[in-house]
């Protein structure tokens, strides 16, 4: 037997091991693409605030007293929730096409688990944070929405791609940082989802994405 | 050279060496999952698990999920330290 074979045991045992416990098809330009969306999201979210403050101020109207007013609320639970629902469509539509170009199946044991051990924090979070709301302290929603975010990226880099554990880290910490800046979390929130998003989505694309295209 | 005594035999075709691979990095895999991973058609991948059954490297685990049959292999202590000494093998015999 000449080295060759030995080597090519080697890399096959490898590769086999990475697609059998880490689902590698997630696509680096869905997560700059929902960096953007969240950038828009925030400026719109921006902008809705900047109008309901003036109102305020020009107004004496009876609903200036609820500075949080049902309809701003409601606004920017709509922005919030495209944002959502247009990121995650975009990355499931493109993690479906890096999946089918690579021949991985996109719903195996790999995915199932990577998407399993994502939604644990994440859905603790969600519920977390609307019990934030029900005892009044919206302000820390927002550090709270980017920790648990960061917690559930750690969480499922386990079963994908290693870099996604240093994006939730980074999530976690502007996420604790953030809680010293109650009021700037719009700010926080442009960072993370935003800034952050496209950083890392831009650094897998170019180490994953781009050799395989060429 | 002893580096050779190390290459295990019973490792020594790409489907055993896949279901070994396949069950270091995973608590256990079913027949289904193996059989896509590894490209393999069912006679094959039942003869070389089998293989692998007899040397006690990997247990089977047969169970019903809802009425549907399921087999499911782990690698057993023995498995993963005999597979661990091949690759180490391999990879001494590449660097030199």
């Amino acid at each position: 037997m000449e080295p060759n074979k030995y080597l090519e045991d080697i890399t096959e045992i490898k590769n086999i091991m990475n697609r059998s416990s880490r689902f590698i098809s997630l696509s680096g330009l869905s997560g700059v693409l929902a960096g953007i969306y969240a950038l828009i999201g925030a400026a719109l979210a921006y902008t809705r605030l900047k109008m309901m403050s003036s109102a305020n101020y020009e107004g004496l109207s009876g609903r200036s007293s609820s500075l949080w007013g049902t309809d701003v609320i409601r606004d920017l639970s709509l922005i919030a929730g495209a944002v959502v629902v247009l990121a995650a469509v975009t990355g499931f539509l493109m993690t479906l096409r890096k999946s089918k170009r690579s021949g991985e199946k996109i719903w195996d044991a790999t995915s199932k688990r990577l998407v399993v051990n994502f939604f644990i924090p994440l859905i603790s979070g969600g519920i977390f944070c609307l019990v934030l709301i029900q005892y009044g302290l919206p302000g820390l929603v927002a550090p709270a929405t980017l920790i648990f975010y960061g917690l559930a990226c750690i969480n499922a880099s386990k079963y994908t791609m290693g870099d996604v554990r240093y994006m939730g880290l980074a999530f976690l910490l502007i996420g604790l940082i953030s809680t010293q800046f109650i009021g700037y979390g719009l700010y926080f929130w442009a960072l993370g989802f935003g800034i952050f998003h496209i950083l890392y989505g831009s650094m897998m694309y170019f180490k994953y994405d781009r050799n395989r295209n060429l | 050279m002893s580096l050779i005594d190390n290459i295990n035999k019973a490792f020594d075709h790409r489907i055993r060496l896949g279901i070994m691979s396949v069950l270091m990095v995973n608590d256990h895999a079913d027949f289904k999952m193996l059989k896509e991973l590894l490209g393999a058609t069912d006679g094959n991948l039942a003869s070389h698990a089998k293989a692998l059954e007899k040397a006690a490297y990997i247990q089977v685990e047969k169970q019903f999920i809802g009425r549907k049959p399921n087999t499911r292999y782990a690698a057993t202590k023995l498995g993963k330290a005999e597979f661990k000494k091949h690759i180490d093998a391999l990879e001494k015999l590449i660097g030199k």
